[in-house]
């Protein structure tokens, strides 16, 4: 197992290239909504140090997976969370690893079944490519090389660890 | 197979949902955390999720029933499946054709789980045991037996009013247990989640038997019965299923039996107020009770289809558990 960069480094670089893109994008008090497990904590950290003022939404993916007819119900589904309405605001969404892209794919129609937001910004931690679905980041904290036997898992929420890892 | 093992697969997962017996506490625990989780789809503009998209599930009810069927029915929609309501009684039955010629032929349009309502003992077990692998059967009420999503929508009723630690609870189930199937699984989850003690309080004549090796204290005084009660779960009086005069009148029985204001004075001051519905007024309570702030009917119905949207999803989920793991990234 390999230890990567140390994660608050990783996020301050996200909330300055963040900031950038709101200033930039011109939409004031954007709102900030992260999927569940590891994207709720990285959205935690985002939301705070970039001052928002609206609550923090979550999202657990779960009921919009594309492989619950192969792989049935995840045990642990969480609420999701919007304590503000979608209806055209300028959504954050955060998760921590972007992959293949089906993960984004559950959340952006789970988001529209809340309403029509204005705009949604895609935040990742981390990139690593192997993109099975025609989804980008906006803003990405590290674009990471990996092998197709490993995996990078985040631990948290305190303190915030990356590791690489074999698959079995 | 034996009953128990009809309802879960080798890998402990949900297969059927029959009956309360045959089930653990966790299995119980998983359902009411799925449903916590349905609820919220209710908050959402498009109140439903893309779950079983492209299942079928068949409403087979032999019996009466609204508010069950239509929450099933409700469930089922959110979950965006396709829906069919089939009422038995006044179709095919009628005409003499078996039960199994029925489920058969519904088999043959590619039904993805039956929803079964009977007046028979065991017409659901019977159903499961005779369906194709990959069809899932609920029971949604099988004569004196069971009515186990009832039972769970009232767990999870209890667990929101009165948080997740059942050890603490005083649960009395009054009215007519010797015909209610409702009382039967309520009992049976209810020992299952380890509630502190639970009572049964009805006549003489309304008691089942065996009713002490089902794990309660016996009350015929309501007054008692109800004494420092954290629950009261009030049944209907089931005057269609009664065969002889077990009971003098319903005035009398609402005298001796029937919660009033007066007599909630009796329970715990924080006591929850529950029924399964139909309610009679002025039979099992009274309309302040059944109205007033302890009573918790309306958001009883509420809690049943993110119930039966957990017990349905979870029936669903696949068997073949080695097909991989969640999607990443």
């Amino acid at each position: 197992m390999t230890e990567l960069a140390d994660t608050a480094t990783i996020i301050g670089d996200m909330v300055s290239e963040l900031a950038e893109n709101i200033s930039r994008s011109g939409h004031a008090n954007p709102a900030i909504v992260g999927i569940h497990t590891g994207g709720v904590w990285i959205a935690e950290q985002l939301h705070q140090q970039l001052g928002i003022s609206e609550p923090l939404g979550s999202l657990d993916i779960s009921f919009y997976r594309d492989d619950f007819t192969r792989i049935g119900m995840n045990p642990v589904v969480k609420p999701s969370e919007l304590p503000f309405s979608i209806d055209n605001r300028h959504i954050i969404l955060v998760d921590d690893v972007l992959y293949t892209g089906r993960t984004i794919r559950a959340a952006l129609n789970e988001l529209f079944d809340y309403g029509r937001p204005a705009s949604i910004v895609l935040a990742t931690l981390i990139d690593r490519g192997g993109r099975e679905l025609p989804i980008q980041a906006n803003v990405v904290g590290r674009h990471v090389e990996l092998k197709d036997d490993e995996q990078i898992k985040l631990s948290g929420p305190d303190p915030l660890t990356l590791e690489i890892q074999k698959t079995v | 197979m034996s009953r128990d093992s009809l309802q879960i697969d080798t890998n402990g997962q949900l297969r059927h949902f029959l009956s309360i017996s045959g089930l653990n506490r966790q299995l119980l625990i998983d359902i009411l955390d799925t449903a916590e989780s349905f609820a919220g789809v209710t908050e959402q503009t498009v109140k439903k999720v893309p779950l079983l998209r492209g299942k079928t599930i068949v409403n087979l009810f032999f019996e009466a029933s609204t508010r069950t069927r239509t929450t099933f029915e409700l469930a089922a929609k959110r979950l965006s499946a396709d829906v069919l309501n089939i009422n038995v009684t006044q179709s095919s039955a009628s005409k003499g054709e078996t039960l199994l010629d029925t489920l058969r032929n519904l088999e043959a349009m590619h039904v993805d789980m039956f929803v079964v309502r009977h007046a028979d003992s065991g017409a659901a077990h019977f159903i499961a045991s005779n369906v194709a692998p990959h069809v899932s059967v609920i029971n949604a009420g099988d004569g004196r037996h069971s009515h186990p999503t009832q039972a769970m929508l009232d767990m999870f009723t209890i667990r929101r009013v009165k948080g997740p630690d059942f050890g603490r609870l005083r649960v009395a189930i009054v009215g007519d247990i010797m015909h209610s199937r409702v009382a039967r699984s309520q009992i049976n989850a209810l020992n299952l989640l380890n509630t502190g003690e639970v009572r049964i309080v009805a006549p003489r004549t309304l008691i089942p038997t065996h009713a002490e090796s089902l794990g309660t204290h016996v009350f015929h005084d309501l007054q008692e019965g109800i004494k420092d009660a954290d629950v009261i779960i009030m049944l209907r009086l089931q005057r269609e299923r009664m065969q002889g005069a077990l009971l003098p009148s319903e005035h009398e029985y609402f005298e001796l039996f029937g919660l009033t204001e007066d007599k909630l004075a009796n329970a715990s001051p924080d006591v929850t107020v529950m029924h399964p519905g139909p309610i009679n007024r002025g039979v099992e309570m009274d309309s302040e009770v059944a109205d007033g702030p302890r009573s918790v009917i309306l958001e009883q119905v509420t809690h049943g289809i993110a119930v039966r949207m957990a017990v349905m999803s979870m029936a669903m989920s696949p068997r073949d558990t080695a097909a991989g793991q969640p999607h990443a990234g």
